[in-house]
């Protein structure tokens, strides 16, 4: 465990010194203040309106870039580590591979953590201490669940990025495959589904089609802060409001978005040349 | 006692034979010089005994364990490792860098201050690791590598990047952790200095063991002749007749006759009856001339005793399965020829 710690703690310092952290915190505060204050200034009105709406804006901006984020964040994780020599020599060190790996999710996913709190939870504070007629308790509520659910959805492409940086031998190519991987899941994905839902009519397994949208983490992350406040999502998560998805089993099905692709990170990485 | 144990050692890389029936053994306190041409396995071979390769065929065992196992891990703390090209987390500091791989290895943090001033890093401990340089580097890769002052301790091209001075610290560093019973593997192609630090030399060759011994045996084993050169004034014509070699002129008004180790002492006798000599040096093979003996022309007497010398790629893959011991007669016949 304490070599899981070292590994962690060092790649906290190296998020620190790139100033990622730095980095990361102030687009997520700058984000959520303008969408709290500014979102409805499509419909001609300046100031905070709902946290319903801040949230929904908040959740679908972020599907964007919070996986293009961890992404970044972790793509050359192992990869990197390979071209620099470093691998090599840490497997000579008393250290198992499943600690190096886990030590470096741990690390990694703190400074996502850390700068999703800080940022977003700066925009909270805004709120409470600015806006009229806000009821703490929900506030905190709603921020809450959307810290949660991102920091999940950060894990989530932490975790994808290890399978991809155990499996190539680049990190070149580990970068333009993590690109690839956003924009399936982020475009692609949800269009896909959108367009066979078009040409079925709808028809064909309607009740199949929700749990659909369970294989992209990207719209788990969506229906999440949508649920709580039972509105209609647009496009194609309204399809799921039909079906009564819980948190607690939406948030279930991220942890298994999470162990699911760490499992397979970790078989790559045994099976890796040295 | 034997640290390392190789028994007829085999690897390949899908068709390409890296490694072909390797056996040696190294004892405590030895320092073993691992020596050969680029792809010869020299790394492969580091990387079998720390575990991090398993051989496809024959026997490996360091302290007795199987390196490769998963319960060799608690043996890891006794083994240092200097890998060639390494390049540490540029962002961090020396001091962190060093820091967190004694967490690893269960060192205590004062130490590693102590070490860096042992390397000559103790005034660049604080800046980060990307504004050193490879000599710097270097040193940094040995602090880590001599953390626990290990047993075993395998170093990949240590000396690449150090200037003379650094490079004798090394040695010093190499010397000291011997007498405390260290086993030491140095895998290097540069060859010149390394010599009266190494217990044993093994030269590597397509993956199989050109030779093996200490450096008198290998010299023994080669009939690579012993020069002596000598200057001042006498008449070469008769001199050469009472040496009973040719005397060769060289630079400087020096001389020089080549003899086999056994005649080197009767013909220094000789000279130094001589009223007109006035200096004298012997100059047993060096490393290098045994290296180039053993793998260049080596390989040449092998090219011809395979009968591959009209398909000299195809060696490559498919290497002969002389066993060293045939490998160095081929060697000495293509002397010979």
């Amino acid at each position: 465990m304490k070599s899981v710690l070292a590994v962690a703690e060092k790649e906290l310092k190296d998020g620190l010194r790139n100033r990622w952290l730095i980095a990361i915190t102030l687009i997520f505060a700058i984000m959520a203040t303008g969408i709290a204050w500014f979102g409805s200034a499509s419909v001609g009105s300046v100031g905070f309106s709902s946290i319903a709406n801040t949230i929904t804006s908040l959740s679908s901006l972020n599907v964007f870039l919070l996986p293009l984020i961890a992404l970044l964040l972790s793509y050359h994780a192992i990869v990197g580590e390979d071209e620099d020599g470093t691998l090599l020599l840490l497997l000579t060190y008393p250290i198992t591979k499943s600690e190096l790996l886990f030590g470096k999710l741990i690390g990694q996913t703190s400074i996502l953590a850390i700068a999703t709190i800080l940022g977003f939870g700066s925009a909270c504070l805004s709120i409470l201490i600015f806006a009229d007629n806000i009821i703490a308790s929900d506030l905190f509520g709603a921020f809450g669940l959307f810290i949660l659910s991102a920091i999940l959805l950060g894990m989530i492409f932490i975790c994808l990025s290890y399978v991809i940086s155990s499996w190539v031998s680049e990190k070149s190519k580990a970068a333009g495959l993590a690109l690839v991987m956003w924009f399936f899941f982020v475009l692609i994905y949800d269009m896909g589904l959108l367009g066979l839902l078009v040409a079925t009519e709808g028809q064909v397994q309607a009740e199949l089609f929700p749990y659909l949208l369970l294989l992209n983490p990207t719209d788990i992350f969506r229906l999440i802060n949508l649920v709580t406040f039972e509105t209609n999502g647009t496009g194609l998560l309204s399809i799921a409001a039909e079906q009564s998805f819980t948190i607690g089993g939406l948030l279930v099905s991220m942890i298994a978005w999470i162990v699911l692709p760490f499992l397979l990170a970790y078989y790559r990485l045994i099976r890796r040349p040295i | 006692m034997s640290i390392i144990q190789l028994d007829n050692i085999s690897h390949h890389f899908g068709s390409l034979q890296v490694i072909n029936s390797l056996s040696f053994n190294l004892d405590q306190g030895e320092v073993l010089g691992l020596f050969g041409h680029n792809g010869a396995g020299k790394t492969t071979t580091m990387k079998m005994i720390l575990g991090l390769i398993k051989p496809n065929d024959g026997n490996i065992k360091v302290f007795g364990e199987t390196p490769y196992d998963s319960n060799f891990n608690h043996f890891r703390y006794r083994i240092g490792f200097l890998p060639e090209n390494v390049s540490f987390y540029q962002q961090l500091t020396g001091l962190e860098v060093l820091q967190f791989f004694a967490k690893l290895k269960k060192v205590s943090l004062d130490r590693c201050q102590q070490l860096l001033k042992q390397v000559g890093l103790s005034e660049a401990s604080s800046r980060k690791v990307k504004t050193y340089s490879k000599g710097m580097k270097q040193r940094l890769g040995l602090a880590q590598a001599i953390l626990t002052e290990p047993s075993l301790l395998l170093l990949d091209e240590p000396t690449v990047g150090l200037d003379p001075i650094a490079t004798q610290e090394f040695y010093e560093i190499v010397d000291r952790l011997k007498n405390n019973g260290c086993s030491i593997i140095l895998c290097s192609h540069v060859l010149p200095g390394v010599e009266k630090h190494i217990d044993k030399v093994a030269i590597l060759s397509k993956g199989q063991l050109a030779a093996f011994g200490s450096i008198q045996e290998l010299r023994e084993q080669t009939p690579l002749p012993t020069k002596i050169n000598f200057s001042g004034c006498f008449d070469i014509d008769d001199l050469s007749r009472q040496l009973g070699y040719e005397i060769e002129p060289e630079e400087n008004g020096h001389f020089s006759v080549k003899t086999t180790s056994e005649n080197k002492i009767n013909l220094v006798k000789t000279l130094l009856a001589q009223p007109g000599i006035n200096d004298l040096d012997t100059l047993p093979p060096s490393l290098e001339q045994l290296y180039r003996h053993f793998v260049v022309d080596g390989a040449d007497a092998v090219r011809v005793g395979s009968g591959c010398e009209d398909r000299p790629d195809k060696r490559l893959i498919e290497p002969t399965r002389a066993s060293t011991s045939e490998f160095n007669e081929q060697a000495k016949q293509g002397e010979v020829k």
